[in-house]
Formats: C-alpha cells, sequence, structure tokens
C-alpha cells in the first residue's frame, strides 16, 4: 500500500492511524525559522467518527488507507445485514451490518442510491443523500383550514424514520426531507 | 500536476497595492540611511548546510556551471560584498524553501535582509524596531530572553533541563516513539512551536534574544549566567516570527567547524550532504568587517499591516497557483 509523507498531507486524503482508517481533516504547517519543523493535523478515525489531533515531524509519513466511496443502490435487508448493490452494472453486491449502516437505516428506502464507503472492500459506512422522498404511513388526521399556521405534529414514514410535519399532511402523501437535519422540507406532488 | 491551478490571485487588490506601498517604505527607509541596495543571486551554485532547511534544486547549464540551487537567503553572496568593502547594504530578494507550505509559510518568499557595518545586535534590534514600527505603528518591543521566554511561558528551564524530563514534556505533542532520535534542540523547537512562541508578542511586539549556543547558525557566542549563548534575536508580533538576526560570526575557522557540524548532523538524521560554498569560506579569510544582520520576512510583515489571517492574503499566488 503506498504511503503518504507529511509533504503530501492535505484535508480529505484517508491514512491508516493506530490501525484505524481516518480522514485528515485539517493539516497545519508549523516550523521556526532555523529550527525542526511538524504538522499539526487534525483526523477523523472514520471507525469511531472520534476526530483526533496529532503531531508529526516533518518527513514522516503514514499509510495511505484503502477507503472509497461507491454509489450503491439499496436492495433489501435480511434483518442482519443490509444489501446494497453497485450502480456501475457490474451489478456487485455488498453486505453492511449494523454498525455500517448507522442512523442511516432510518433513510433507507429499496432502489435509492446511497454513497457506500468501502475499507479494504467492505461497508464501513452508508450515507444517505441529502435528501430523500418516503411515504407518510402513520400520523393524526389532517385539520381543514390550516395550511398556513405554524403548529406540526410526529408522521411515520414508510422506512420508520419520524419527523416533525405541519398539521395539514396526511397518510398516503410523500414528503421531501433533509437527511442532515432530520427536518421536513416539503410536500412531493403525487403521482 | 494534478488540476490546472486556478487562475485568479488569492490576494485582494487592496493588500496588492499595500504591498506595493510596503516595498516603497522600505526603500525610502534604507535610502535615508544610506545603505545601499543590492542585488545578489536568485540562482547560486550551493545551497546551506543547515539541518532544517532544504533549498529547492536547480538544474542550471551554462558556461560549465551544472545543478545549483535556488537561494534558501542572500546571506553568503551578502557577505562576500561586505568583504569586499561594499559597506552597509540591504536586499529585497526572493528565497526558496522546500516542503515549507502552511498558513505562514510558502516555498517561494519575499525577504529582507540587510546589514549593517560596526553595529552590534543591540543596535541593530533598535533599527529593526525603527523599520517595523516606523510601518506597523505599533508600540516598540520589549526585549526577553530565550532563557526566560521558555521558563515564563513554558515553565521550565531550557538551559538546565535534563533530557528525560524535556522529553516528559515533549509527550504533551509526540509519542514517545517519535521523539525517538530527536535531538534536545529538536525538542525546543517543539516547544517554542507550539507553546512559546502563540504568546509571544500578543500584548506588544516582543524581541527574544540569546539563543542557546547550539542554535547559533551564524551568529557569535558568548557566555551569559554561566551559559554559552549566540547574539542571535528574532522579532514576534501577535505570535508570529517576523524574523531572524545575528551580531555576525566574522571568524572562518569557527564557520568552517560549523558548516561541518551541520553535515555531520544531516548525516546522522538521514539527509543528504551539502558542498560547502568555498568562495563564501574564502571571503571570510579575506576579512567580513565587524557587523549585524537580520532576514526579515516581508509576506509576514504585510500579514501583519493588512490582518490577514493566512499568507495566501497577501501573495498573488501562493505555490498551488503558481
Amino acid at each position: 500500500m503506498a504511503s503518504y509523507s507529511t509533504n503530501e498531507f492535505r484535508s480529505g486524503l484517508k491514512v491508516l492511524l493506530d490501525g484505524d482508517p481516518c480522514i485528515i481533516l485539517e493539516n497545519e504547517f508549523v516550523k521556526p525559522g532555523k529550527g525542526q519543523a511538524f504538522n499539526r493535523v487534525r483526523l477523523r478515525n472514520l471507525m469511531s467518527n472520534r476526530v483526533w489531533e496529532r503531531t508529526f515531524k516533518s518527513g514522516e509519513t503514514l499509510e495511505a488507507a484503502d477507503v472509497m466511496d461507491q454509489d450503491m443502490e439499496y436492495l433489501y435487508t435480511d434483518g442482519e445485514f443490509w444489501h446494497f448493490m453497485l450502480t456501475d452494472g457490474s451489478f456487485e453486491q455488498y453486505a453492511a451490518d449494523a454498525k455500517a449502516v448507522g442512523d442511516t437505516v432510518k433513510w433507507l428506502k429499496e432502489q435509492d442510491v446511497y454513497t457506500v464507503t468501502l475499507y479494504n472492500g467492505a461497508p464501513l459506512s452508508v450515507t444517505p443523500p441529502n435528501f430523500v422522498e418516503l411515504e407518510v404511513v402513520d400520523t393524526d388526521p389532517g385539520m381543514k383550514g390550516d395550511t398556513a399556521q405554524g403548529g406540526s405534529k410526529p408522521a411515520t414514514l414508510s422506512t420508520g424514520a419520524v419527523v416533525s410535519v405541519p398539521l395539514f399532511i396526511v397518510i398516503g402523501e410523500v414528503l421531501k426531507v433533509d437527511t442532515r437535519s432530520g427536518e421536513y422540507v416539503n410536500r412531493v406532488k403525487s403521482s | 500536476m494534478t488540476d490546472q491551478p486556478v487562475w485568479r490571485p488569492t490576494a485582494s487588490r487592496e493588500n496588492l497595492k499595500s504591498r506595493a506601498q510596503q516595498l516603497a517604505y522600505v526603500r525610502g527607509f534604507f535610502a535615508e540611511r544610506e545603505v545601499l541596495e543590492v542585488e545578489t543571486p536568485v540562482l547560486g551554485r550551493h545551497g546551506v548546510t543547515d539541518v532544517n532547511l532544504e533549498g529547492v534544486a536547480a538544474s542550471i547549464d551554462a558556461a560549465g556551471v551544472s545543478g545549483g540551487w535556488l537561494q534558501t537567503s542572500p546571506e553568503y553572496h551578502m557577505k562576500r560584498l561586505l568583504a569586499a568593502g561594499s559597506g552597509s547594504i540591504f536586499q529585497v530578494a526572493r528565497v526558496f524553501r522546500n516542503g515549507e507550505r502552511g498558513g505562514r509559510h510558502n516555498p517561494e518568499f519575499s525577504m529582507l535582509e540587510w546589514y549593517r557595518v560596526g553595529f552590534d545586535d543591540t543596535e541593530l534590534m533598535a533599527e529593526v524596531a525603527d523599520l517595523v514600527c516606523g510601518w506597523l505603528g505599533c508600540d516598540r518591543p520589549q526585549v526577553l530572553n530565550y532563557r526566560d521566554a521558555v521558563r515564563t511561558i513554558a515553565g521550565f528551564d531550557p538551559m538546565t533541563i535534563s533530557a528525560h524530563d524535556l522529553y516528559q514534556v515533549c509527550q504533551q505533542w509526540l509519542e514517545p516513539e517519535q521523539l525517538a532520535g530527536m535531538s534536545r534542540d529538536d525538542c525546543l523547537d517543539l516547544v517554542m512551536s507550539f507553546k512559546v512562541e502563540p504568546e509571544l508578542g500578543q500584548a506588544r511586539p516582543v524581541f527574544v534574544t540569546h539563543y542557546p549556543a547550539s542554535q547559533a547558525a551564524l551568529a557569535r557566542i558568548t557566555t551569559k549566567h554561566g551559559y554559552p549563548v549566540a547574539h542571535r534575536f528574532e522579532l514576534y508580533i501577535k505570535g508570529l516570527e517576523l524574523c531572524n538576526g545575528y551580531w555576525e560570526l566574522t571568524e572562518p575557522s569557527e564557520q568552517r567547524q560549523r558548516f561541518d557540524q551541520d553535515n555531520r548532523r544531516r548525516r546522522s538524521v538521514g539527509k543528504p550532504e551539502m558542498t560547502v560554498d568555498q568562495a563564501f569560506l574564502s571571503a571570510l579569510d579575506a576579512g567580513l568587517p565587524a557587523c549585524s544582520g537580520v532576514a526579515l520576512g516581508l509576506d509576514r510583515l504585510l500579514m501583519l499591516k493588512t490582518g490577514a489571517a493566512r499568507i495566501e492574503e497577501v501573495l498573488a499566488f501562493p505555490i498551488e497557483r503558481a
């Protein structure tokens, strides 16, 4: 596997640190004019999601981490694994465990496309698109004439996610939701 | 090369204008004091031996000269002029240091270097203060010796701390396996960079003086309170290292020893040895007049003038866009 020296450090680089794959968030070069140079680096551990701050002497190297982001279609879950398929036409399938799927499980809709991060060829994490469209399967009945004013109620979506929606939303409607904040965006015209 | 660089400059037009004004100010400052402006080679036949400075190798091929180095500072050439009887001189030079890129570093930068014949370090510090404070409108710097700076800010005595205790201190930043093989000065540089520097010159500018003799580079060494110290000074403003000055070493045999020592250190850390510049040594043999000299980073001075947080805000094109 390739390795990177401090001169090649930049944000976005994926490296192995203490055996875990990490992504470099920030890299700052520090050097007294005539003295030894150092790099102060902030990294996110892709296994634990923790942010680490580490110092390296100029010229030190880190091994590259075999980490790749791939677009994959979500197929189904067998209860233990969530199965995805590459969208590049190879039909190659990958099984992600609960740890890799994490909170994304509540946004998983069959046939939608997600970013699956592979580490050494196995799913490490699954990232949903910024917006997903999901059907409301349960919510209190709509209240007529209350389309403009504030007020909200919980609605359960087809994936099991619960989002706060305006009072006029009814069962069967399809909603656009921001997966980053978990917030309702708008109604999608039903077909 | 991967991508085509973005064509637009990273500095605002306003900052480019401040740069031009700064250059005019510097030239006016020295004209008034009758210090001669000189130009010396940017591309020289030799690099430097300093273990922590990496030059950029060139590949000149002309008149039987091949190879060469983009200069890390115009020091050797300027000292040859001094030895030849130039009198006090200054230069605004482009200098190059490989591998150095960060918020305060670009591998190519503008250096103001000047030498004052007959000045000692104290007299030259006063002139640095005139130049810098006259431009920035800041308070005149206070003076703090290296030992007291480390003692008050880092809480230990850099002259007496044991190797073991210094390693303990450094473990705040580095793992034990990273510390293995680091010299005492490397460890002190670590403390200086991460602990001391950020605090220096926050309330008002400060000169740090009397560095340990092992960090003398080309400065004279004397004894202070029983410890050998270098007549070397640096100016810090708001945690930014702005200049590095020496009461210059003029003794050729001592200079030869320091070059050899540098190359031994290079060998021990697996870096290639550098050929020593014999023309420079011959100039010292002929006689360098007693003088003090200082190198000041003009891009950093401009950062302070404009309030820039990163060096690219005052550079038309940093290395990524060069």
